[in-house]
């Protein structure tokens, strides 16, 4: 989650292009492609681009279509498979209940579409005292990039019980790397110049086939101070977890683990300023499911 | 099909859902016309049989209970399997279906030449059976062996919809047999199938319980030390690549079915000692391939996909969804198991054959879940003589590539399969004519140059094989080296695409190809899409053949799972990389990173379809149109 405030000046980030980190991170996965096809010698078994004289898929068709040309059946086209249906998933990463602040922490995505362009919803949030203290809502068009990867362009809305709400535009990467690490690096802007950027990494160590060990890493930055909510610009805050789960079905696994959380510059000024400590270390026992 | 309740997985007991119930089958009383016509020494369990010229089948739901939970099944005249059919080569048939689900239907004749119109594809051949409709099939039979038939529609085949339909031969069976068993494997599943696929395109490893685990690791590392087992998951995991893919949908979901029959319910054909039985296998499976063997019996194989082929006594086969296999077994003792263990060994089929009922074998275990290898993924990776023509490997130092991280499986590679392609020299090893035309054409032999299309490097292509294994004689992962690894008697031999030859007059059309087609089967495991060329069906065209010319179809396999390919209202016969014709086939299995190519002349004019029979990935796309004009 993002607890939130200050500035570490080793992090400082004033004037951030992050258009420039977008295509950073876009860059970093072709060289991802490109290391995994040095390894195989001149074989680009993944990825790449089409040579100029790449076979052409529709060669054989005489000009014929689905719908068009000799015994084709009447009207409109009749079989349409999987392909073009859409699907829909709820997908709840984290949800629990973290011991020390007494906070029910979520953590969900849910889309609705087809393999390569979907509606992506994902929705983190804590609830304390039986109030939704502070939440964060991604609204994103997800679109394939490549095998791996989809982009996603949207909105974000944040929402803060006592402090100001803030919306952002969002334009983020997430999929699966090399080795099976699941990432999702999104950057925002705002309004008066605000920007930001959230990276999320996930890796799943199947200890056996139903108990798996989930260290995860979370941070989030910020190109300006925004003092109303508490972050500060550079580097705010980075968490790190470990969760380990049983999944008694691959669709409902409770978990328990530990989250250690801690900000930086401003962000860590802002939480001593408000009686908080710096970093902070939640054990947490929680409900990984998706249906 | 009226829709399930989608239950997630019920907790019922382990043993019983693998198994399945004893009494597990169609629960309504069967009605008198389903009785009639059951003829001769079968089993408890078998499908009715039917026959003559005019046939009535009505296709609605009915309950059925394979596993401790009632579930609706599609039906076809209200049994699992449907209706043995048995018909006579040369007559014209008419077969009268009836609608009586809620929702269109449709019955295709796999492997069967007729008239587009008959081919039973909604939206290809005709525009399905209605609700309430009726459609008469009306075509003459122009074949014989064994074959069988089920819907083209939805996923109405996974939930019960498919049968055996067997035509005589008009001059008399090739060989003499006295008991004559269909022996049709299939899988159920109490999920509903539309479900089970969305689950996939979730998380397409949901059903995969023989990952990868970190176990395994520390095994491998204290039984290969630390840098080899390193090195044998390096690879893998760089690619996103599960070395366990060997099935979309296990026995975590699947029940496997003999005859309708659950392996606890134990389907048992009869025979007397001394009997010459002839059991036609069958793989009505949605999704299942089967490694099938009869401990203590040698399996004489005789037909392949219908077609007669020299026979060849093997003991273990293994034949994916729509293939069929007719095999001669001599039973001397009272009883013998039949069993069919799935590809990813995740449980098993099982009957019985026997001299009188309630007699049963030992059941062996199943195997252990082997990994793919680097064949698998890569194809050909041979350190010389990979320098075939039009191959452009310039500059692709295969003995630079770091040997240990390519050898997955820890293997020797001098001891590695012929199948494997690792010796080029072995091609000479099935007599093959390789050099005896005396001017080569250049469609002589199968374009062995590699071309991947442009719509194979988005997002719908996970990977693609740069130097594919060409060979036929690779029996396939799980089945290599049986008797080295202990997993069988010395001597145990497994039927490859290599051993089967079409007797003399079966392929009857030597015309060199006029044209060749090379297509690509691709993939997207993570996002769980499948297709030709990287294009689902939605995005394809359709691939146009000219009246009762000679094609070649090369067909690579850039995917980590074999697929079985299957092209409607045409032969395919394959062929050899050196251009021999071998066998002609309905259905073909095509292994990863293989490259095979098969001939076809289209007699029949009009829309076909032609696509994998795994029903998923025909459903996620991996499926052409073919126009025939």
């Amino acid at each position: 989650m993002r607890s939130f405030s200050a500035m570490n000046n080793v992090m400082r980030m004033k004037t951030m292009n992050w258009l420039a980190v977008v295509v950073l991170s876009a860059s970093s996965l072709q060289a991802n492609d490109a290391l995994a096809q040095m390894d195989h010698g001149e074989m680009k078994t993944q990825g790449g681009s089409a040579p100029a004289d790449a076979r052409d898929p529709h060669a054989y068709s005489d000009g014929f279509s689905l719908i068009s040309g000799p015994y084709a059946q009447s009207g409109p086209r009749q079989l349409k498979l999987a392909d073009e249906h859409s699907f829909w998933a709820v997908l709840g990463d984290r949800f629990e209940y973290q011991e020390d602040s007494e906070t029910t922490v979520y953590d969900l995505q849910a889309w609705y579409g087809t393999t390569y362009d979907r509606l992506v919803i994902k929705a983190e949030g804590d609830i304390a005292d039986g109030t939704l203290e502070e939440s964060s809502t991604d609204l994103l068009w997800g679109h394939a990039l490549n095998a791996y990867f989809d982009t996603q362009l949207g909105v974000r809305l944040d929402q803060y019980d006592e402090s100001k709400d803030r919306q952002w535009l969002a334009l983020g990467l997430q999929g699966l790397a090399p080795y099976w690490f699941e990432l999702d690096v999104t950057a925002y802007v705002g309004d008066n110049g605000r920007t930001a950027l959230a990276a999320e990494a996930e890796y799943e160590l199947l200890l056996t086939q139903r108990l798996i060990l989930q260290p995860r890493a979370e941070l989030n930055l910020y190109g300006k101070d925004d003092p109303d909510n508490g972050l500060g610009s550079g580097l705010s805050d980075l968490a790190l977890g470990v969760r380990l789960r049983y999944e008694f079905s691959r669709q409902f696994a409770p978990y328990i683990g530990v989250e250690w959380t801690s900000t930086y510059g401003d962000t860590a000024d802002y939480q001593r300023a408000a009686g908080e400590d710096r970093s902070d270390t939640q054990v947490v026992a929680g409900l990984r499911f998706w249906f | 099909m009226r829709r399930i309740p989608a239950l997630t997985m019920p907790n019922i007991n382990r043993r019983r859902f693998v198994q399945g119930l004893a009494v597990g089958s169609v629960m309504a009383a069967a009605p008198g016309w389903l009785q009639a016509g059951i003829t001769g020494l079968t089993s408890q369990s078998s499908a009715p049989v039917l026959s003559g010229r005019a046939i009535d089948l009505v296709i609605a739901e009915t309950p059925v209970n394979f596993t401790g939970v009632t579930r609706m099944a599609t039906t076809i005249n209200g049994s699992i399997p449907a209706p043995t059919l048995r018909l006579r080569e040369g007559d014209e048939v008419t077969i009268r279906v009836t609608n009586r689900l809620p929702v269109a239907t449709s019955i295709h004749w796999h492997g069967i030449l007729l008239p587009y119109q008959m081919d039973g594809v909604p939206g290809i051949s005709f525009k399905g059976i209605a609700p309430g409709e009726t459609f008469v099939y009306h075509f003459k039979l122009r074949q014989s062996g064994t074959y069988w038939y089920h819907s083209h529609s939805g996923f109405q085949e996974m939930t019960g919809m498919y049968g055996a339909l067997i035509i005589e031969p008009r001059s008399g069976e090739r060989h003499h047999t006295d008991q004559d068993h269909v022996v049709q494997l299939s899988d159920w599943t109490d999920e509903d199938p539309m479900h089970a696929f969305r689950k996939l395109k979730v998380q397409s490893d949901v059903y995969n319980f023989s990952q990868p685990t970190f176990s395994d690791f520390t095994q491998d590392v204290s039984s290969m030390g630390l840098k080899a087992a390193l090195e044998k998951r390096q690879m893998w995991n760089q690619m996103r690549m599960n070395p366990t893919d060997l099935a979309d949908l296990s026995a975590a979901t699947m029940t496997f079915l003999m005859n309708g029959t659950t392996p606890a319910g134990n389907w048992t054909g009869l025979f007397r000692k001394g009997d010459r039985v002839r059991l036609r296998f069958i793989n009505a499976a949605s999704n299942s391939f089967y490694d099938v063997r009869i401990p203590g019996l040698k399996l004489t194989v005789i037909q392949a996909d219908g077609q007669d082929v020299e026979p060849v006594t093997v003991d273990e086969f293994r034949f994916g969804p729509g293939e069929t296999y007719d095999v001669l077994v001599e039973p001397q003792d009272d009883a013998y198991t039949l069993f069919a263990q799935s590809m990813d060994r995740s449980g098993y089929a099982r009957g019985t054959l026997a001299t009188r009922r309630g007699l049963s074998a030992p059941v062996p275990t199943l195997d252990p879940v082997e990994w793919l290898t680097m064949a698998d993924m890569m194809g050909a990776i041979s350190h010389e003589g990979m320098s075939r023509e039009g191959m452009n490997h310039k500059g692709m130092d295969h003995s630079a590539m770091a040997m240990g991280s390519m050898d997955m499986g820890g293997m020797d590679h001098s001891k590695m399969h012929g199948g494997m392609a690792m010796d080029h020299s072995q091609h000479s090893g099935h007599n093959m004519p390789v050099t005896n035309h005396a001017k080569q054409s250049p469609l002589a032999k199968p374009s062995s140059t590699v071309r991947h299309a442009r719509t194979e490097y988005g997002p719908s292509v996970d990977q693609r094989v740069d130097t594919p294994r060409t060979t036929l004689d690779d029996p396939g992962t799980g089945l290599r080296d049986l008797n080295e690894k202990g997993l069988r008697p010395h001597g145990h031999r497994v039927l490859t695409l290599a051993d089967l030859k079409s007797i003399d007059g079966v392929l009857d059309d030597h015309r060199e190809p006029e044209k060749e087609l090379e297509l690509h089967l691709t993939g997207n495991m993570e996002r769980y899409s499948w297709s030709f060329d990287g294009l689902e069906f939605g995005k394809s065209t359709p691939v146009s053949l000219r009246h009762n010319e000679r094609v070649r179809i090369i067909l690579q396999n850039d995917t980590m799972m074999t697929h079985p390919m299957h092209l409607h209202g045409m032969w395919s016969e394959l062929e050899t990389d050196q251009g021999e014709l071998r066998v002609r086939r309905h259905t073909i299995p095509v292994q990863p990173a293989q490259r095979i190519s098969y001939l076809t002349t289209p007699h029949d004019l009009g829309r076909w379809a032609w696509h994998c029979h795994l029903l998923f990935h025909m459903d996620a796309g991996m499926f052409r149109e073919v126009v025939v004009s």
